[in-house]
């Protein structure tokens, strides 16, 4: 890499010292397997929580109460299969073709995160989704931008623009409602209720239980812990939540002087693990989509490859045409 | 024919010029049937927010790319060449700005 050094040093030292210096890992770079390996896992996994991540708001799409709200949904929508595609790119430049990638989606073989299992049940969850959802897949994505390796930190800076509209837009929508009637605030705490703990999960178990995350630290893959996230994401939302008048759902949130962090309560891992393991609320309901929506879209895939093919040929047999009339 | 025509899309490179007066720059890849479809969804995936002017596609088959490991005779021959930058000369203040 960058600077030779003494014949002593192994290539793989020669990567650790390559990424400890802050250089970013291109494409044709030589990694070591087991960082490609997480990589194209954390990627493509990250990538199917785009693209699932449109199920649960594109139910709201044809109820959204106004014109502007259903235009706004839209949007964010098309943003996640953008952030799907941009993610999918970046995997593919591991060498792992997408088609495989899909695959493991479709047969369940590929993990995504927990939070798209489960259901939005009202409006509110609309809001509740990209204040809280958003919030937290943001103080992980702006780590991201600086991952070491290039490809996956610059989809992250392009989905890290687009993703600050999503969260806004959610609280946007805790703020209408919690505003408004008394159903309507009601409504707004109920969300809250059901997506909090959830969102706490997202970062996924706690340091002492994360057996992958020093590595993914050693290699600059990942720059925060977990647990160090969560709580950076806590202690901004705390202050959110307080703003809307609302309370979040757990009696042992308070203030540390001390750490100058929130204290919070336990987390019950033991939901987190069993939606993970594929027994959520709606895990077979997201899965059974995407299978349909694959299959559904085959015929259209094959038509475009057979008219690409014909052009094609078309194409060649105008330019011999020529040729031999020349 | 099904198997022949289920093969996967190719990979196109998508780049953009944000404004006119400004280069083309990669944006990112995508996969199309065509170079039709391909400015399509080069659009949809890479300029939601007026990004461009300007979007090319090109066939990623068909970028020639230098190998990471002729980093050093590509490019370390111009690092003992000081005296193609202009500051490498020392030009008197009094000359003025030059």
């Amino acid at each position: 890499m960058s600077q030779p050094m003494g014949e002593s040093i192994s290539i793989e030292e020669r990567f650790e010292a390559f990424v400890a210096e802050e250089n970013r890992v291109e494409p044709k770079h030589w990694m070591p397997d087991a960082y490609r390996k997480t990589l194209v896992r954390q990627i493509s996994q990250h990538a199917h929580s785009e693209v699932v991540g449109m199920l649960p708001e594109a139910n709201w799409i044809s109820r959204a109460p106004s014109l502007r709200s259903k235009l706004i949904l839209l949007a964010k929508v098309q943003d996640e299969a953008g952030h799907g595609l941009y993610l999918y790119s970046a995997a593919e430049t591991l060498g792992t073709p997408r088609e495989k990638m899909i695959d493991d989606l479709l047969t369940g073989k590929a993990k995504y995160s927990s939070i798209f299992n489960y259901p939005t049940l009202t409006w509110a969850d609309m809001g509740a989704v990209g204040w809280l959802v958003d919030g937290a897949a943001i103080a992980n994505q702006v780590m991201l931008c600086r991952t070491s390796y290039g490809p996956y930190s610059r989809a992250m800076v392009r989905i890290c623009k687009e993703e600050s509209f999503h969260q806004r837009q959610g609280f946007e929508i805790m703020m209408n409602l919690s505003k408004g009637t008394k159903g309507q605030k009601e409504m707004a705490q109920d969300a809250l209720n059901r997506w909090w703990w959830p969102s706490v999960m997202m970062f996924g178990p706690s340091d002492d239980n994360s057996p992958n995350s020093a590595q993914s630290m050693r290699w600059r893959i990942k720059r925060k812990s977990n647990d160090e996230l969560r709580q950076e994401y806590i202690d901004k939302t705390v202050k959110q939540a307080e703003y809307l008048g609302l309370t979040i759902p757990d009696k042992d949130l308070k203030w540390n002087e001390d750490t100058g962090h929130y204290d919070f309560g336990e987390i019950d891992w033991t939901e987190f693990f069993d939606v993970i393991a594929g027994n959520g609320p709606c895990n077979a309901e997201r899965i059974a989509a995407r299978q349909k929506a694959h299959n559904d879209g085959a015929w259209v895939r094959d038509a475009a490859s057979a008219y690409a093919k014909k052009q094609s040929r078309r194409k060649k047999l105008e330019e011999e045409t020529q040729d031999s009339a020349a | 024919m099904k198997n022949e025509t289920s093969k996967p899309w190719p990979l196109w490179e998508v780049f953009v010029r944000s404004k006119n007066g400004l280069a083309h720059k990669h944006a990112g890849s995508l996969h199309a049937s065509d170079q039709e479809m391909a400015l399509k969804n080069a659009r949809d995936v890479y300029t939601r927010r007026s990004e461009g002017v300007s979007i090319w596609v090109v066939l990623s088959s068909s970028v020639i790319a230098s190998s990471p490991d002729d980093k050093e005779p590509l490019f370390a021959p111009s690092d003992d060449k000081a005296y193609r930058h202009p500051t490498f000369y020392d030009i008197p203040d009094d000359v003025g700005h030059m």
